[in-house]
């Protein structure tokens, strides 16, 4: 029983202990961003592998939701002959809520995975210890940058997401199924306001952070060999995807 | 100069180091030797604190890097260059730029004293033509002298080697040997080797560290450790499996 304890004791003590180590590598991270010298061509760098070449994929699986989102809320709205509602039904839907996780999601999928990936290979080659010993420091120089980039890119990818949703929902339902182009806008110029739009930014802006904090420090902390790279790739992925879904409960539960 | 005094080190629950005592003198090569996983990688890199040690002390230059805060610690590594075992070239730089780097990042050099400082390190360790190449375009003797040239950029006063001659063939790592020797010569740094192929390294050490079952237990030169009647040193020497050296 006491050994049964003891071991829940030291699960319990090792979970913790590893929460404290992610926090402290997110604040330190975040410090030196701020610390000269700024690294602006990292961060540029950086802008381009987060945000441009997630540009494809991010606009291809918006415009796919949308047009999703056409026919499920046609079909919804019809049963109470509300089909005009439908561009505001689906752009509050983008705007709030599908938008911004979606767009994490294919960010984590896409480039999260790749920078967890690159980081465990760099940690199992020692470059990060190269760098280290050059007395360069590697947070600064592989992890603030990336955070600084992905803060800036999110927020963009989500605009661009919620435009091309709603283009692919106008496709369905005013040029498939019938709905009048004018109720279609109109609806949802009156029923957009500029909260739904801030808190869809806000969300964008935090799941960014998210995704390059756990993605960073999975890779950067992962175990030297190719089973470590391989599990922390896979490990930030999952974490990600949980922590944008709890953080996006949060968010909404503040800010509706 | 380095000195080492009652350095323990373990890693969930197995004690690697057990009470390591040992000075480096300065400007000479000291190699130290052992079995594999006998934990020379684990002193070598205490000796500029990328590990910190359980207990004991290491100094460099009289100040103690083990509780050093981390600007402190940065001032110390900027003595030291290192030549890690697989070279550690950053993958997505050329060779040039890779050799380049720490200037780059640590001095307010011009673009010009830059190219002309790296081309001549790269001359000297015979990567003249090479500087346009990835890592990953070079061989594994190529890699560690991009990675020497890396760590000679600097002019450091130490460098550390972590088994510069693993992987590579026996006239390969002839080579590296000969040349870590030529770059000892032009540049006099205190140079700390780890190696296990013996007796070449013999060649280029002043000095030879035994480190077996987590203590030193001979730092003799060259021509008194191959004569040393320590029964541990004549094991490895000799390379037999039975004696005081416990052999999986």
């Amino acid at each position: 029983m006491l050994s049964l304890l003891g071991r829940i004791g030291r699960y319990a003590t090792e979970q913790i202990a590893g929460m404290g180590r992610m926090f402290s590598f997110l604040m330190s991270a975040i410090f030196l961003a701020f610390r000269r010298p700024a690294k602006i061509y990292l961060i540029i760098h950086h802008i381009k592998t987060i945000g441009v070449e997630s540009l494809s994929v991010v606009a291809l699986s918006g415009f796919f939701t949308g047009m999703v989102m056409g026919f499920q809320g046609y079909y919804s709205l019809r049963k109470f002959n509300a089909e005009s509602w439908l561009g505001s039904a689906t752009a509050l839907g983008l705007l709030r809520e599908l938008g911004p996780v979606l767009s994490a999601f294919m960010v984590t999928g896409r480039t999260g995975s790749a920078m967890a990936a690159e980081l465990g290979t760099m940690r199992a080659t020692e470059q990060i210890d190269a760098l280290d010993s050059m007395a360069i420091n590697p947070v600064k120089y592989l992890v603030s940058p990336r955070v600084i980039a992905s803060l800036l890119a999110m927020p963009l990818l989500t605009a661009i997401f919620d435009v091309i949703g709603i283009f692919g929902s106008y496709v369905v339902g005013v040029s498939l199924l019938g709905v009048s182009s004018g109720s279609f806008f109109a609806g949802m110029e009156n029923s957009i306001v500029f909260h739904d739009v801030y808190s869809g930014f806000v969300k964008s802006l935090s799941f960014g952070l998210i995704i390059t904090w756990i993605c960073c420090y999975k890779g950067f902390y992962a175990p030297p060999m190719a089973t470590g790279v391989s599990q922390a790739t896979t490990e930030s992925v999952v974490l990600s995807f949980v922590l944008i879904l709890v953080w996006d409960y949060f968010l909404t539960s503040i800010m509706l | 100069m380095i000195r080492v005094v009652n350095l323990h080190k373990g890693f969930r629950g197995q004690q690697v180091l057990k009470g390591v005592n040992l000075e480096f003198a300065t400007g000479k090569i000291t190699t130290i030797v052992g079995t594999s996983g006998c934990g020379k990688t684990v002193l070598l890199r205490h000796l500029n604190a990328l590990l910190r040690p359980d207990e004991g002390e290491v100094f460099v230059d009289s100040v103690d890097i083990v509780k050093l805060p981390q600007k402190e610690l940065y001032e110390i590594r900027a003595k030291f260059g290192v030549l890690f075992q697989g070279a550690a070239l950053l993958d997505s730089m050329t060779v040039f730029d890779n050799v380049a780097f720490p200037l780059r990042e640590k001095t307010e050099s011009t673009a010009t004293e830059i190219k002309k400082k790296v081309e001549e390190r790269l001359e000297q360790v015979g990567l003249g033509e090479m500087g346009g190449k990835l890592p990953a375009e070079l061989s594994g003797g190529m890699k560690k002298r991009a990675g020497l040239a890396r760590a000679l950029i600097m002019d450091p006063e130490i460098v550390l080697f972590d088994e510069p001659t693993t992987g590579l063939d026996p006239i390969l790592a002839s080579s590296i040997h000969q040349l870590i020797a030529r770059m000892h010569a032009t540049f006099g740094f205190t140079g700390v080797l780890i190696s296990h192929t013996i007796p070449q390294v013999f060649d280029i050490s002043d000095y030879v560290a035994m480190l077996a079952n987590g203590v030193i237990e001979e730092l003799s030169p060259p021509k008194t450790f191959r004569a040393s009647q320590n029964p541990v040193v004549q094991q490895f020497i000799q390379g037999k499996t039975e004696g005081p050296i416990h052999v999986l």
